[in-house]
């Protein structure tokens, strides 16, 4: 196989889906997390700030989850379709509920009317906490495999998607996005809706560290597969401590006052911990649970070595496109939240 | 049902809602471009005035067209895995070059096209707005490329043999350009700037039949007329070539279009008629010779009709395709129409004299979207029993481990929540539309905010 820097090309697509997902988890992360909070607070000014905080970028964040499902598609197909087709009833809910979260931000504010305010904060709220448990439950199910049979398809029934294992990871999800997002409305708010923020912090980290904990331990004790590979390549130590220090660090920043810094280490924990996953699979992107030989891998459900090419040439223009329209965009809208008569 | 009908009706469902709102996105970004492009140029404040007006229907029309449009992206996935499997070393290049090519272009500037009014410069605006209308042509690149090699492949190789066979790049380029892709995209841009225009000129004829807002809107018109006139005529050749190009490359289909079964005889062209499978006849209105004389410029050479394709090669739904093609047609010629008499007046200086016309435009926003329809339901369903023509069946493009109860689940909650959507849109549309734009003189806030930057310092870090 090809190779660039060493590398060939199917592991060079895994390490740039990888990214793109992990770019996905840390924009729209904090998008969702601001949304769970959302009803925490009860004034309809510190709604419309915490909605407007993330207003402007929302979009532009959701963008990388598209470019994501494209790259997915295109590089890995077979992955695609076998893991979209087995979860479909997630994936149809989790497309439904990112409807609703558009459309909530966007209606919220074009209608004085109380009882349609309250409507869409719930609808924004609900849909916010569904998506990250989805998000989290698909992952679960990613990472324990997959009844994978040797044609490649999915064997299993379809409820098989929910189990204790992808629900706990949906929760640690949900905590990891809510601690993400509650961070980045520290940054955009300001007087009592930002002293509120700061106590519920605190909370979020609790929730967090207790629901990952817990997934941790279970994760050793019950998904051998995956801690195998920790046994393998002492490497996975030295990411574990980087995810561990990382979170560490946010409370200590968060007591100093630092919040961009501890905004950067929280987006840095949700890096390593997907970087954790992805190594902990590779080559392997989906594990069979019938036959470890059945397992969707980046070898066996690639695009062909030319696709793989003329991706990796989009993927080399595109990137740095994306990331300097998307770095412009946050750096006009930096600062404390301003509500005018554009704003939601 | 079983759950080929039921994906087809989905994929369809989710298709055409989702249609509806990218075209406006197009058609609109070109005229909010062009009139803040004139702003810049004339200092106007009206025509500001009125790309801040736009922009506000635009956000409506775009917010509604990301949010429908990501289901299409894991529609492929979820309801048609062998399709996925099968085209995903051409689909994906395409689908991933969208998203980071295009919407990523789109959605990053979204934000300042929308809340950055107060925030940057005029020129950053422009080019902002610019980018973002930008962004929705690119898309439509790439979608247009997608669909079009799923017409008329190009650029591949097939390996692996039955169930095991997918289609594998071998030259990029001709992928993106196959047979048809050029044709097509001109002819989905410029349906694209008729429903935008169309849109625009409803909302101002409205005003101007109501005797609001008439300055802007005599000015808005004529922005959207001037689109109106030229999209219009240049989707006679666009269409001209698009047909060509079905006669070369999916006889078929064009056969179905024009309801034409016997290959030995000479091809009549219908203004409109009704087609009977059975007896495979067409009565209606016809041109005698017609459709032989655009394809080959004369009266003798005949047109391979459906008779010449086996049976299971055929699409079925012959009166309908032929129906959709026509309706089409039809509402292409009146656009023409509309567009000229309106362009006519205007010269002679007497655009808006006339009451009835207002009215005709007020209404005339329906004509550009039904047809947008039409013709996408007659380009799919001429291309069937095929997905991929001539390749992969659409009866075996499906997931197999997707059962019809799920399909039929996902389908009663896609249908709810679209009506739900649409009401909302249709409500929160005329809303806006009766809100108007802005009156009076426009207050810049920009120097403001920095007296306030300056008097509390500290809140700007």
């Amino acid at each position: 196989m090809q190779t660039f820097l060493g590398i060939d090309y199917a592991t060079l697509w895994f390490l740039v889906l990888g990214g793109v997902f992990t770019g996905y988890a840390i924009l729209d992360g904090f998008d969702l997390g601001a949304g769970v909070w959302h009803l925490f607070f009860r004034k309809e000014k510190s709604r419309r700030i915490a909605l407007n905080a993330v207003g402007p970028v929302w979009d532009g964040n959701e963008v990388w989850l598209v470019i994501g499902g494209g790259a997915l598609f295109a590089g890995f197909p077979v992955v695609y379709a076998t893991v979209l087709s087995a979860m479909y009833i997630p994936f149809i809910l989790f497309l439904i509920f990112l409807i609703f979260r558009a459309i909530s931000i966007e209606f919220r504010s074009k209608e004085p009317m109380k009882w349609w305010r309250q409507g869409w904060d719930i609808s924004y709220s609900v849909s916010s906490i569904v998506l990250a448990l989805l998000l989290g439950v698909v992952l679960g199910n990613i990472l324990q495999g997959m009844n994978i049979g040797a044609d490649k398809e999915f064997q299993g029934s379809w409820l098989e998607f929910i189990n204790p294992y992808a629900i706990m990871v949906g929760v640690c999800t949900l905590a990891l996005f809510m601690m993400h997002g509650a961070i980045y409305l520290i940054m955009k708010t300001e007087g009592r809706q930002f002293v509120k923020m700061t106590v519920y912090i605190k909370q979020a980290i609790a929730f967090f560290v207790v629901s990952f904990s817990i997934t941790t331990v279970y994760t050793l004790i019950y998904i051998p597969h995956l801690s195998d590979r920790f046994k393998e390549q002492p490497i996975f130590f030295l990411i574990a401590l980087i995810a561990f220090l990382a979170i560490a660090n946010i409370p200590r920043l968060i007591k100093k006052g630092k919040y961009r810094l501890s905004f950067i280490f929280s987006s840095l924990t949700i890096a390593s911990l997907l970087s954790i996953v992805a190594f902990e699979l590779y080559p392997a992107i989906v594990l069979s649970t019938q036959n470890p030989d059945y397992s969707l891998t980046v070898y066996n459900a690639s695009a062909s070595e030319k696709s793989l090419g003329i991706l990796l040439t989009i993927a080399a223009i595109g990137v740095p496109l994306v990331l300097s329209y998307t770095a412009f965009v946050f750096w006009t809208f930096r600062g404390k939240v301003k509500i005018d008569e554009t704003s939601y | 049902m079983d759950v080929e009908i039921l994906s087809r009706i989905q994929f369809a469902l989710t298709v055409s809602f989702h249609y509806i709102y990218p075209p406006l996105s197009i058609g609109l970004g070109l005229i909010m471009v062009l009139m803040e492009g004139l702003y810049l140029w004339t200092k106007n404040l009206e025509y500001h005035r009125l790309a801040k007006f736009w922009t506000k229907i635009f956000a409506l029309t775009f917010g509604i067209g990301v949010a429908t449009g990501i289901i299409m992206e894991f529609e492929f996935g979820t309801n048609w895995a062998t399709y996925s499997k099968y085209v995903g070393d051409i689909f994906g290049s395409a689908l991933a070059a969208e998203g980071i090519f295009a919407f990523a272009l789109e959605s990053g500037f979204l934000g300042i096209l929308l809340f950055g009014w107060n925030r940057v410069k005029p020129v950053v605006h422009f080019i902002a707005t610019l980018g973002v209308w930008l962004g929705s042509m690119f898309s439509a690149v790439w979608i247009v490329v997608a669909n079009s090699w799923q017409q008329t492949p190009a650029g591949y190789h097939i390996v692996g043999e039955g169930m095991e066979a997918r289609a594998e790049i071998t030259d990029f380029w001709a992928m993106v350009f196959n047979p048809s892709s050029v044709d097509r995209l001109s002819h989905v841009w410029i349906g694209a700037f008729l429903a935008g225009a169309f849109l625009v000129l409803s909302v101002h004829a409205y005003y101007l039949l109501k005797g609001r807002h008439i300055e802007v809107s005599k000015k808005a018109f004529k922005i959207a007329l001037s689109v109106a006139l030229v999209a219009s005529l240049a989707q006679l050749f666009t269409g001209h070539h698009s047909a060509d190009g079905v006669a070369e490359n999916q006889p078929a289909k064009l056969a179905a279009m024009e309801g034409h079964f016997d290959s030995l005889s000479v091809a009549d062209m219908y203004i409109m008629g009704w087609v009977d499978k059975e007896s495979q006849e067409v009565t209606g209105i016809k041109v005698p010779k017609g459709l032989t004389f655009l394809l080959h410029q004369d009266f003798e050479t005949p047109v391979k009709g459906l008779n010449a394709f086996p049976v299971d090669e055929r699409p079925t739904a012959i009166n309908a395709i032929f129906q959709f093609y026509h309706i089409m047609v039809a509402i292409g010629m009146m656009l023409i129409a509309l567009s000229l008499y309106g362009a006519f007046l205007w010269w002679r200086g007497k655009l808006f004299d006339k009451r009835w016309l207002l009215m005709v435009f007020a209404f005339s926003v329906i004509l550009p979207q039904i047809a947008n329809q039409v013709g996408w339901f007659a380009a799919e369903m001429g291309r069937q029993p095929w997905v991929v023509y001539g390749l992969l069946r659409t009866s075996d493009a499906l997931s197999k481990a997707v059962t019809a109860d799920q399909v039929l689940f996902s389908l009663i909650l896609f249908t709810v929540v679209y009506a739900f959507l649409f009401t909302l849109f249709i409500y929160l549309l005329n809303k806006k539309i009766k809100h108007g734009p802005e009156e009076g003189e426009l207050i810049d806030q920009r120097p403001r905010q920095k007296e306030i930057a300056n008097a509390f310092p500290t809140l700007n870090p």
